[in-house]
């Protein structure tokens, strides 16, 4: 059974201020969904919430046949430190934590994994190589197969093609599709909407409350796309508690 | 071959307390390794620089009800490393603060209140050793303790090394399995006894030297955590036999001698070393073909 995410009138947000408002919602098993919004429309704030990394001010997520250890987290790529003296094949293979946990062998099969995983994302050989050395682009590489190795049945990516070019985006891209093939549950958060009217069949267009939700067609209509560039970016000091109740 | 003899070997063969300031500096350099690297990795220099200022308050509270007692002042130093190490993670949490102000402002408290407490409560002679140490003079108690900071230290590493790694390097990664904050945890009491350890050779102020100044040299000279290890074990105890040597022949104080023998080889790596060494950069070789 695939892993599902429910959303029941959930809000997230930091120090009472909702970064994402009264959203209530389904990915289904097996769905593979791209969250659109401008900046600051909470996207990244709702992956965290689904992540559990995050709690929810007000409402609840729900998450059906999967356990928090079944989830595989792309952050983004800021986030980390690139100069960091860790190699290709220690990156990767932090994915295996869920296999190997602190005391588990790092066996043949784990070996195997990792090759498999490299070889998957076109860096063949690059085990030993310090992160140091990569590009932008082959980094993404090792964390798409830090996901692979991974093995989870819900996957959430943060901004995957940011930076990144035409020749890693679809080699990425054909990752995601076999995931996709395999009936995991994929959330992506992404901006260019021509790559997401291509390959992502559902859409959620955020700008901190839900504008649509649906099929991407429906979802990223002209209409739509209109009120949630409306979304103003604010943050009152002295807003008021919201009356709104579940 | 005998006066090679006599400047080397002979101070540590004729010598016992020679050879223990020896025995002990060389067990922390190995220990010290891996923690400074990640210290260096992590941007938290100034962090293990704190940690070993707080220890000096704990010390003199230690020295005042228990005299100079190595069991005493280690119990109390290490609490008061932990202490500040919580204090300095909830200053920069709940107040605006950032990390480091936070920990800058740690650091000269525990520093003055350290001072104060013992140049009231002692004598500058007390003062001196807290503060710089007493390499040459390690007692048998200082010694077992130095060994078993230095053990704990590997066998701690060997069992968590995937879950500090990992927590060091992404740290949200490993939160869904409950395993971000004990990682961070094992790191931050490791760093404290290591620093406890360094404190009665090195002193409270020199401690962090033998941390930072290795894993700093290590650097320029391998780019994976495993290489980056071994050799600031490697620069650590060449700095100490150095140091060591330069005290005994010249008549200098041990601790400051292995700190700048450390901060000298760091200086010949930065402008010698083979990666990214300034001199390297030089005689820039042709380039490769991909």
């Amino acid at each position: 059974m695939s892993a599902s995410v429910e959303l029941r009138d959930l809000t997230l947000g930091y120090r009472r201020h909702p970064a994402v408002h009264h959203v209530s919602g389904q990915f289904a098993p097996g769905s593979l969904t791209a969250i659109v919004g401008p900046n600051g429309a909470g996207k990244t704030t709702l992956l965290r919430g689904i992540a559990g990394t995050l709690k929810p001010l007000d409402g609840e997520i729900v998450r059906h046949h999967c356990r928090r250890g079944d989830i595989a987290y792309l952050p983004q790529q800021a986030d980390l430190d690139r100069s960091f003296p860790i190699s290709v094949g220690d990156t990767i293979a932090m994915g295996l934590w869920r296999r190997t946990g602190l005391f588990g062998a790092f066996g043949r099969d784990c070996r195997e994994r990792l090759a498999t995983a490299l070889s998957a994302v076109g860096l063949e050989g690059f085990a030993p190589r310090p992160i140091a050395t990569l590009s932008g682009g082959q980094l993404q590489r090792v964390l798409f197969a830090r996901l692979l190795v991974q093995d989870a049945s819900l996957i959430l990516l943060d901004e995957p093609f940011a930076a990144i070019d035409a020749k890693t985006q679809s080699d990425l891209i054909g990752v995601i599709r076999r995931w996709h093939g395999d009936g995991r549950t994929i959330i992506a958060v992404l901006h260019d909407l021509e790559t997401v009217r291509a390959h992502f069949p559902q859409a959620l267009l955020l700008a901190r409350e839900a504008i649509a939700w649906g099929p991407t067609a429906e979802a990223l209509a002209p209409a739509h796309l209109l009120s949630a560039r409306r979304m103003s970016e604010r943050w009152v000091d002295d807003a008021p508690a919201c009356e709104r109740v579940a | 071959m005998d006066a090679l003899y006599a400047a080397l070997i002979a101070p540590f063969a004729d010598y016992a307390f020679m050879l223990r300031a020896l025995i002990g500096t060389i067990a922390l350099s190995i220990s010290a390794a891996p923690i400074g690297v990640l210290l260096v990795a992590r941007r938290m220099s100034l962090v293990g620089d704190t940690m070993s200022h707080a220890i000096l308050p704990g010390v003199a509270i230690g020295f005042l009800i228990f005299g100079f007692s190595v069991t005493a002042l280690t119990a109390a130093g290490f609490l008061a490393g932990l202490l500040v190490a919580l204090g300095a993670g909830f200053a920069s949490r709940v107040t605006p603060l950032k990390e480091d102000a936070a920990f800058a402002s740690l650091y000269l408290i525990s520093l003055s209140a350290g001072v104060l407490i013992l140049s009231v409560n002692g004598t500058n002679i007390d003062l001196l050793h807290i503060l710089f140490g007493t390499v040459l003079s390690l007692n048998n108690t200082a010694l077992v303790l130095t060994g078993l900071v230095a053990t704990a230290t590997i066998l701690a590493f060997a069992l968590f090394y995937r879950p500090i790694l990992a927590e060091s390097f992404d740290p949200g990664f490993l939160r869904p399995f409950g395993w971000s904050s004990p990682a961070y945890a094992v790191f931050v009491v490791l760093l404290a006894i290591n620093l406890v350890g360094a404190f009665h050779a090195l002193g409270t102020l020199m401690a962090v030297g033998l941390l930072i100044l290795p894993a700093s040299t290590a650097r320029f000279f391998a780019d994976t955590f495993d290489g980056q290890v071994l050799w600031a074990a490697l620069t650590a105890s060449a700095a100490t036999l150095v140091g060591l040597l330069v005290s005994f022949h010249f008549d200098a104080p041990a601790g400051p001698a292995i700190i700048l023998s450390a901060g000298l080889l760091h200086i010949a790596a930065i402008l010698f070393g083979p990666r990214d060494g300034q001199i390297q950069r030089l005689f820039s070789h042709h380039h490769l073909q991909g």
